[in-house]
């Protein structure tokens, strides 16, 4: 079912937690609310569920406005950060209590229990308590306990928060194949970014109550809206520029922005793999010393310091950096071949500028 | 060497303060011979004093179990005005003296008092009755629960009972299903510390009771009597009595423990821990 969230807002106090958020999230879609702690991403998701009631602006969930239904009315499933499993119920207890206070036949409570806990990899368990499970078996008890009443949305805070970061793998791609097995429409809230890229259908990225961008992941990643979601899916370099002429200068950088009046500060940002870098000093056109290598793993970061005393991150595959031959200290060449004018606040995104990639000589 | 002298000084420390005197009460209280006890335990007037405690023991539990819940679910879970003040007198009753109690109660329901008229014209009698006993008893045992439970609800917040709102339950069936199994052996817990307490409660009920045999005489004021009239076996046998209850109650308490701390659940131990 469709969920429809129109200028919502919310105070606490004098406050503002929300605002003037406005998003639609599709029938079946699973979309991911995206942002550091405390933007109101959670107040958001417990508004839709009706554990806070907003200060201003409309729910709708299937085409009927919510904002005046009672949690209970609401036929939502909510699943929270710290599993709120009942602690002195076995777990079919705890996923049959939804059905027993619709007073469901006892029959079919079984039935739909005894499914539930086959489907979510837990045969067997029903007679356990809570604290004889594992983190992740626990947190897939309290996402049976919200499905089992069939309700038309799932609403999942921070699911895997309280979890290893091992388990949190195996769970996040649990929940990707039950979301196709279901296709119950879901809206998750984490502050992880790795996670809401890999989860998500399409995401939102909130920052101090305010929605900063909704889109497909690789689009938020590749165009991000503002300079917050810049700065916070994935790693940028970002600088300060001054126009003149039609170029923005900082340092020795120059970067065209024809569009910007002279005097204008402009914010540049780079992704790290847009920084091309060389051990011959003279293959690119700026030269920067190699300050400090980090082994990410599948990759490498390297930190560089210009000629002029910027620092800035570039990355380098595996592969290619053990082909090549650097070390820490040495002189090394540079190319910037993509980079982006970043939005003032909540302007409309600009697109990517890609520079020539020819290595510039003298 | 030093570890010898203090477990001897633990030891010594007991037997001065708890078992000598507990022991030497049990064999005056027998020391006349097991008739003699029967005797004096079946007296029409300790009877009496047994049923008085027993009357007033129940009221104050059903009192202190009822309005301690609601009192500890509302300090703990709404926010008003005046909440810091109301929860900072919780622990009155600990350290005002009995007997303060007691005549506060009188100054209150005394016949020259507008409360006291009132009742008066009513033909209800507080003051040297029921009420009055039941009141005083009310007021130094209702910290116990309360203090049981604050620190319980505290410990399993608001998120049990937020999904079962979001599975559909009502207020009624969230607290019957959720929160009172949650804090059932803290409320066990609060209740035998009412019980112990509300059995041996001596000043306040002395000063508001005015001791009237036969009437108004608890188990504690029979004893005290029956001491004073240098009826010493009588004395120690009731209060042998009293002290058997008091010792099961202390079992039933180490049960408790017990119990909520290899469940699993949220209670005592766990939140200390």
């Amino acid at each position: 079912m469709k969920i429809e969230v129109r200028g919502l807002s919310k105070w606490f106090g004098s406050v503002q937690a929300v605002s003037d958020v406005s998003f639609t999230v599709q029938a079946g879609e699973l979309l991911g609310l995206l942002g550091p702690s405390g933007s109101g991403k959670t107040t958001v998701l417990r508004m839709i569920a009706g554990l806070e009631s907003p200060s201003s602006g409309d729910i709708f969930i299937d085409q009927v406005r919510v904002n005046d239904l009672s949690v209970q009315q609401r036929n939502i499933g909510f699943v929270f950060q710290h599993y709120a499993l009942f602690k002195h119920m076995t777990v079919f207890e705890n996923v049959a209590f939804g059905l027993s206070i619709r007073k469901t036949a006892k029959s079919d409570i079984s039935a739909r229990v005894t499914e539930l806990l086959q489907l979510m990899g837990l045969p067997g368990l029903g007679d356990r308590y809570p604290h004889q499970l594992s983190g992740g078996q626990r947190q897939r008890v309290a996402i049976a306990r919200a499905l089992a009443p069939r309700p038309t949305v799932l609403l999942l805070d921070e699911p895997f928060g309280a979890v290893d970061a091992q388990v949190r793998q195996e769970l996040r791609e649990w929940l990707i194949r039950l979301h196709d097995e279901l296709a119950v429409t879901s809206l998750f809230v984490t502050h992880d970014q790795e996670e809401a890229m890999e989860v998500s259908n399409r995401l939102i990225v909130f920052s101090k109550g305010r929605l900063e961008q909704i889109g497909l992941p690789a689009e938020v990643y590749e165009d991000p809206a503002t300079e917050f979601v810049a700065r916070f899916i994935g790693s940028m370099n970002i600088v300060e520029a001054e126009v003149k002429g039609g170029v923005a200068h900082v340092r020795d950088l120059e970067f065209p922005a024809p569009d910007f009046p002279d005097g204008h500060l402009v914010r540049i940002g780079f992704r790290p793999y847009y920084i091309k870098l060389s051990e011959d000093p003279r293959h690119f056109r700026q030269r920067a010393r190699l300050r400090h290598v980090y082994f990410l793993g599948i990759a490498y970061r390297l930190e560089i310091e210009t000629e002029t005393g910027l620092i800035l991150r570039s990355r380098m595959n595996k592969e290619e950096f053990r082909q090549r031959r650097f070390e820490v200290g040495q002189p090394v060449s540079y190319a910037i071949t993509h980079f982006r004018i970043l939005p003032q606040q909540h302007s409309p995104a600009l697109p990517a500028v890609r520079v020539p990639e020819s290595p510039l000589t003298p | 060497m030093i570890r010898r002298l203090l477990i001897f000084i633990v030891w010594i420390y007991f037997s001065v303060l708890l078992i000598g005197p507990m022991a030497y009460l049990c064999v005056q209280a027998f020391g006349e011979g097991l008739s003699v006890f029967w005797r004096e335990v079946t007296r029409p007037e300790a009877l009496h004093g047994f049923w008085l405690t027993a009357e007033i023991t129940l009221i104050v539990l059903f009192v202190n179990l009822v309005f301690g819940t609601i009192t500890a679910l509302v300090l703990i879970r709404q926010r008003f005005w005046g909440q810091t003040f109301l929860s900072g007198l919780i622990d009155l009753p600990f350290s005002v003296s009995p007997v303060i109690t007691g005549f506060m109660l009188i100054l209150l329901f005394g016949p020259g008092t507008i409360l006291g008229t009132w009742f008066g014209a009513m033909d209800i009698k507080i003051l040297y009755a029921l009420p009055a006993m039941v009141l005083v008893t009310v007021f130094v045992t209702f910290p116990f629960v309360v203090r049981e439970l604050t620190p319980i609800l505290m410990a399993i917040g608001t998120e049990s009972e937020e999904a079962a709102r979001t599975l559909g339950a009502n207020e009624w069936q969230i607290f019957l299903r959720v929160t009172l199994p949650a804090i059932r052996w803290g409320m066990v817990y609060g209740a035998t510390l009412t019980i112990a307490r509300a059995i041996g409660e001596f000043g306040a009920v002395l000063v508001v009771s005015g001791n009237i045999l036969q009437l108004t005489q608890t188990a504690t004021l029979h004893i005290y009597q029956s001491y004073v009239d240098f009826n010493y076996v009588g004395a120690y046998a009731v209060a042998a009595i009293l002290l058997a209850v008091s010792f099961v109650i202390l079992m039933i308490l180490e049960l408790v423990k017990a119990r909520s701390s290899t469940v699993g659940e949220t209670s005592l131990r766990m939140v200390n821990s």
